[in-house]
């Protein structure tokens, strides 16, 4: 989409939002802030070089060394800031931090964690989202018996306003320990330590004041994520925020009840460069490609030639490298030895090509990637557990990928039917298709082989031919054998 | 704003003005201005600096995006000190990356300059800086992690004290360029793995090496046993009883292989064990199809042990791993790409690692990674195994 377009379809999914699920779609933090400004700003750096937690933490104030940001001394300045908070202003027990600071030091002596086991807790009509989390210590650290997890959904490539992170920052703070992670490996902001009875307050703070739904856990559609894409990168091919979006909202049923054998993760990575790590990790994985040719402009490839443009966008700085070699530096690690350079043209065969990036990366002043563009789709990626890592495997070529993305819905809802009927329990997509086969997996979807689904043909010819493509079928008799072969 | 102990919720009518199936806010409202304008109209970036990005649209407009480093465990009270600054330079908007890093976006390079000295200048009381630059090109971005001790039941070590370390050490190559090409550094406490390391540059993972005990009074209370068996991938559960005649499970300990996928699916088998739990450095993985197709991690380092606060063994090996690498890979080569290049022989030589069994496969399709070829290069590995049979 274009700007121009862009800016319709987001008008539309705004009003949407606003009149149909009756939903807040800007947060002003000075409608819901808590906090004033002085309850905010209640603590200097002299008290916190003068706080004591209440636990001895030595081998934790060990870890505020160091030049990496320390995790540590923001948990000590959210300490101080709670301490000093009114008590009222604090809903979730007011020295949490300090006691999770102290169980984390526990831990770092018996070297073992002091979290228990699961704890099934939730909001009403939801199976994903919120982690129940209880303390093995409870009796040494009372302020986190309970401290569960909710995962909030993050709006597309993580951009935020201000007003609303304040806001969040000031609910967060007020129901649980106002500790979190920003963000959670899958996408989510994950906010940290809170009690079975602020579950639903939560919720309704966050659906009400400011428009945000939970996310994914168990075994359910994990929350999507996507690329920077359009709004930050010359290199996104397709719309990753959008569709990143569109899929997210209509698949709500299946993100927050959990029916499914296990996790499936849908990821939007706009360019072979993968920078959402689609490949590795998504069940199914939504990577941007082209199929016509990288748009070259020889004036430019001559400016990085003659040194008048850093190579590969200034990214190896640091150090000597030499004069950019364009022979060497581009041609040579072309994966399909695709390009040619005489001294004053590049030329790049096209249909060669297998649009690895690599050429673009180094020359993005000069090559760009084509305009006729679409995504290609594959399958099954996973971490080890349980039969060891698979990355996805490419199964669509190339698919145009536009609003509304029917096709691509069409072709999730076949893959989920036969998932959902076939899968053991925690049995990933890939995991599937390695039991069953690709050829399965083929026939579920729909879509003939090709070539470019495998690295290489097997190499045994254990073919399990099916009886109707033998001719003559499977029926035999032995002794219309023994005419022709007596015993 | 919602007040009180229940705040909106009336826990008497559970489902009146319950708002459900909403998702995330749109991303529209979240987009700068300036995005809005040059969505997709972006035509070229270059890094200026380490951390900080030119990017120039088609419509004449350029922005300056500054990276800053980021423990992703923060407090609200570090998200507020970033609404701060996004406030006074950036119009009130802030985005964060993948890998965990939060980047300011600004229009003018009299701005940029402005935000870049007062985010450096910016440090917790305790000395770490709240807000360093870098993580761009051929350099180390932050190093993303999973909860460990901090908040998980399954973890095999801690995450946040183990990356702490380890970014401390790495950090001039996170505010530098000066590497052959980008690197990733990952780190999960168990195999559960909740990120992608199973396809970084380095990965550090937490691994159990003692089998589950069984918690024979209460298993067939709080589990359901067929579960338990089903749920180990190498048949080492099996139904038994208990002395006084309790279901239960038997575990046959010489075929576990200590993956906690029993302890996942039910709380009375657990692994965690102070000498049992450690580290496992894998190597030689990336996401990126550049060049080279995407590759898995492998494992370089069986074990190194819980060292908190500081883990010196992992920081030691991680960096024994990066300056091999930094001193003889080639331009754009990325980790993976140098070690199949001058061989995993040579990669265990020039970063003085020792090789041991336990990095050759046996579990399945592992006949696949064995070399069958006669291409192979002479390291002490290679003379120490002619001199065991008598060949030299």
């Amino acid at each position: 989409m274009t700007a121009e377009e862009l800016a319709k379809v987001a008008e539309e999914a705004i009003k949407y939002r606003k009149e149909e699920l009756g939903v807040k779609t800007e947060v002003k933090y000075e409608e819901v802030r808590i906090y004033t400004d002085e309850e905010l700003k209640n603590y200097t750096d002299e008290d916190i070089k003068a706080f004591k937690c209440k636990h001895d933490i030595p081998d934790l104030l060990e870890l505020e060394k160091g030049p990496w940001p320390s995790f540590v001394s923001d948990a000590i300045r959210e300490a101080v800031h709670r301490r000093n908070l009114p008590d009222d202003k604090v809903l979730m027990a007011k020295d949490c931090v300090e006691d999770l600071l102290g169980q984390l030091q526990l831990s770092y002596i018996d070297k073992e964690t002091h979290w228990k086991h699961g704890g099934i807790v939730g909001v009403f009509g939801y199976g994903g989202g919120v982690i129940g989390r209880y303390s093995d210590a409870q009796e040494k650290f009372p302020g986190i018996w309970a401290f569960h997890t909710l995962r909030i959904n993050q709006p597309a490539s993580k951009f935020y306003t201000t007003d609303y992170l304040r806001a969040l920052c000031d609910i967060w703070e007020y129901r649980g320990s106002g500790l979190m992670n920003v963000h959670g490996s899958t996408g989510d902001i994950v906010c940290l330590g809170t009690v079975t009875e602020q579950l639903e307050p939560m919720f309704f703070d966050l659906t009400h004041d400011l428009g945000v739904d939970l996310g994914g856990s168990g075994s359910n559609l994990r929350t999507p994520s996507c690329c920077m894409g359009k709004a930050l990168c010359e290199f996104a091919m397709f719309d990753t925020q959008d569709m990143c979006y569109e899929l997210t909202m209509h698949y709500q049923d299946e993100l927050h009840r959990p029916a499914f054998p296990y996790k499936f993760k849908f990821k939007f990575d706009g360019c072979p460069n993968c920078c959402v790590a689609s490949i590795a990790r998504a069940d199914m994985s939504y990577i941007g490609t082209w199929r016509d040719e990288i748009r070259i402009d020889q004036e430019a490839v001559r400016a990085y030639v003659a040194g008048e443009i850093p190579p590969n966008a200034g990214a190896h700085a640091g150090r000597e490298w030499g004069k950019f070699d364009i022979q060497r530096e581009v041609i040579d690690l072309c994966p399909s030895k695709c390009m040619e350079w005489d001294g004053k043209v590049l030329k790049i065969d096209n249909k060669e090509c297998v649009r690895c990036m690599h050429c673009i990366n180094v020359m993005p002043r000069a090559l760009r990637v084509g305009e006729d563009t679409g995504i290609s789709i594959l399958f099954g990626a996973k971490a080890p557990i349980l039969e060891g890592a698979q990355m996805s495997l490419l199964t669509i070529p190339f698919m145009k990928s536009e609003r509304p993305y029917d096709n691509v819905k069409e072709l999730v809802d076949k893959v989920w039917e036969w998932w959902m009927e076939e899968g053991k329990n925690r049995e990933r997509l890939g995991e599937l298709i390695q039991r069953f086969s690709l050829q399965k997996f083929l026939e579920v979807i729909g879509v003939p082989p090709m070539p470019q689904m495998i690295k290489e043909p097997r190499s045994n010819p254990y073919v399990f031919w099916k009886e109707e493509e033998v001719p003559g079928g499977w029926e035999r008799t032995i002794e219309e054998y023994r005419k022709r072969h007596p015993r | 704003m919602s007040l009180g102990k229940l705040g909106y919720y009336n826990p008497d009518k559970p489902m009146e003005n319950r708002i459900t199936d909403i998702g995330p806010p749109h991303y529209y409202v979240m987009f700068p201005p300036v995005i809005k304008k040059n969505y997709g109209k972006w035509l070229y970036h270059e890094i200026v600096e380490t951390g900080i990005i030119k990017r120039v649209s088609e419509t004449g407009d350029t922005i300056w995006v500054i990276r800053c480093g980021a423990p992703r465990f923060m407090s609200v009270e570090h998200v507020r000190e970033i609404c701060d600054i996004a406030d006074k330079y950036c119009d009130g908007y802030v985005r964060f990356t993948t890998r965990n890093a939060i980047e300011f976006i600004v229009t003018s390079e009299d701005k940029m300059k402005a935000l870049r000295d007062d985010l450096m200048s910016r440090k917790h009381v305790g000395g770490s800086y709240k807000f360093p630059i870098g993580g761009t090109g051929a350099g180390i971005t932050g190093i993303v992690h999973t909860q460990g001790w901090i908040h998980c039941h399954t973890p095999a070590t801690d995450a946040s004290g183990m990356v702490k370390s380890v970014a401390d050490d790495l950090f001039e190559y996170f505010r530098d360029m000066k590497l052959p090409a980008k690197l990733r550094v990952s780190m999960a406490c168990c195999l559960n793995m909740c990120g992608a390391v199973h396809c970084s540059d380095i990965a550090m993972l937490g691994y159990h090496r003692k089998p589950p005990i069984v918690d024979d009074e209460w298993i067939d209370k709080l589990c359901e046993l067929p579960l338990v068996v089903a749920a180990c991938p190498t048949g080492a559960v099996s139904l038994g009883k208990t002395e006084s005649g309790l279901p239960t499970v038997k575990i046959k300990k010489d075929r576990c292989m200590f993956c906690g996928n029993c302890y996942t699916m039910c709380q009375c088998t657990p692994l965690a064990d102070k000498e049992g739990d450690g580290v496992v450095i894998l190597a030689g993985g990336k996401i990126s199809n550049r060049i080279s197709p995407p590759k898995f991690s492998k494992v370089v380092v069986p074990y190194l042990p819980n060292e908190p606060p500081r883990w010196p063994s992992v920081v030691k090996t991680v960096r024994q791993i990066v300056e091999a690498y930094a001193r003889d890979a080639r331009k754009y080569e990325r980790l993976g790409d140098w070690a199949e290049r001058i061989g995993w022989e040579r990669f265990f030589e020039k970063t003085g690692l020792p090789f041991t069994e336990k990095s050759i496969d046996d579990y399945r399709l592992a006949y696949d990674t064995y070399r069958t070829t006669t291409q192979f290069k002479y390291t002490e590995h290679a003379w120490a195994v002619s001199k065991a049979v008598g060949g030299i």
